[in-house]
């Protein structure tokens, strides 16, 4: 399924002929009905619960346009539905999200500033 | 000839592609740093660039993995990213092949490094050359060590990587310059991304603006993965510029988490 992702990625020609037919291009592949079904979707919460690499499917979600809260939004949905990501890497580990931590980085500026 | 600069920046692809979703004053602190970098470089009127990366699959993969690899070609392309994601448009990108050659009959005296003839830039490539070569004029010798796909080169060994990258750099006539791209902690193209480890990556530079050889060979993979996250594999670009410049200290211009980026931004040379 990542060499499907991998050469998909790096390849225009690749990618012309799966949006053309995102099923055929998925033959000649050795995918299982769950991973077919999540390649052709997309459905990129399933493929990162599977353990498709983060920066594999980064570049993948990418190239459909996904915007980046909703990609990583798409993350989080599928590690909900479907448990947490089965292989790899590239797991989660808790955060408490840009928008606070930036909030948080900001506030300490401003203070530091303040004690000058 | 031999190096005539040598540093290292970071290469998340947010860097770009993100810029407008970042606080405006940080965005431009980080800016200033690459331009400043830019300048460092131009001045040291370099003949070509190595840029040592940790690619994210564009070229290599588990079905070949090499764990270092070096381009030998006359021209590259990128970025294999969604161009209007990255916020960089496709381009090729000038090598040299013969002096590829030359550098790499000579890495491989000390080290066993792969050699590509195709070789297309993500992220972690073009992000770096978008600030620092944005005319594309200076041929790049692309070099790669894998941080991605484990089992990965343990950290001694891209340690020799870098010495045989200046042996190389020694041998031929020719004005090197040298970077090294990565993060430091972070957890990117995760749910995570964003999340930083500010202290560690603080004590990292340290360590690296000393060119501790010790303190840096110590980390070790499962701890870092820990403590630092899987994009901390990446600090192997990091040192192998150490090992290039053993014994010469470095300069941190700039580190600062920038969340939306996914990595504390860091921009930093030798004091060759
Ligand atoms: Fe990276």
């Amino acid at each position: 399924m990542q060499k499907f992702l991998f050469e998909l990625n790096r390849d225009e020609d690749f990618q012309s002929r799966y949006l053309a037919d995102r099923r055929a291009a998925l033959a000649g592949f050795d995918l299982s009905d769950e991973e077919q079904r999540a390649l052709s979707e997309p459905d990129i919460g399933l493929l990162f619960h599977i353990g498709v690499n983060g920066q594999i499917l980064m570049h993948f979600a990418a190239f459909h346009s996904i915007e980046w809260q909703d990609y990583l939004q798409l993350m989080r949905d599928g590690l909900d539905a479907h448990g947490p990501v089965r292989e790899g890497v590239y797991a989660v580990t808790g955060y408490e999200g840009v928008e606070s931590h930036s909030a948080r980085l900001t506030q300490i500026g401003e203070l530091e500033e303040g004690d000058i | 000839m031999s190096l005539v600069f040598a540093g290292v920046c970071s290469h998340a692809p947010g860097i770009v592609g993100r810029a407008d979703q970042a606080d405006p004053a940080a965005k431009d602190r980080l800016y200033d740093a690459f331009a400043d970098m830019r300048n460092r470089l131009e001045a040291s009127e370099p003949d070509a660039l190595i840029v040592v990366a940790a690619e994210h699959f564009a070229n290599f993969f588990m079905n070949n993995m090499p764990s270092f690899a070096m381009g030998m070609a006359d021209y590259y392309e990128g970025p294999i990213e969604n161009p209007d994601w990255l916020g960089i448009q496709k381009t090729r990108i000038p090598g040299d092949k013969s002096l590829s050659e030359r550098l790499i009959r000579k890495v491989m005296e000390r080290s066993d490094v792969s050699y590509a003839e195709e070789w297309k830039f993500d992220h972690g490539i073009m992000v770096p050359l978008h600030f620092l070569t944005p005319s594309y004029k200076l041929p790049i010798i692309p070099a790669n060590i894998n941080c991605q796909g484990p089992p990965l080169a343990p950290l001694n060994r891209a340690w020799a990587f870098g010495q045989a990258l200046r042996e190389a750099a020694d041998s031929v006539p020719e004005r090197i310059a040298l970077i090294g791209t990565g993060g430091i902690s972070h957890w990117p193209a995760t749910p995570d991304s964003g999340k930083i480890n500010e202290e560690w990556d603080r004590r990292f530079l340290d360590e690296w603006s000393r060119c501790d050889k010790d303190a840096m060979l110590s980390y070790d993979d499962t701890q870092s993965y820990i403590d630092a996250g899987q994009g901390a594999f990446e600090i192997r670009t990091f040192m192998t510029i150490s090992a290039a410049t053993e014994g010469i200290e470095g300069t941190v211009h700039f580190y600062e988490p920038i969340p939306i980026f996914a990595v504390g931004c860091t921009i930093a040379t030798i004091n060759l």
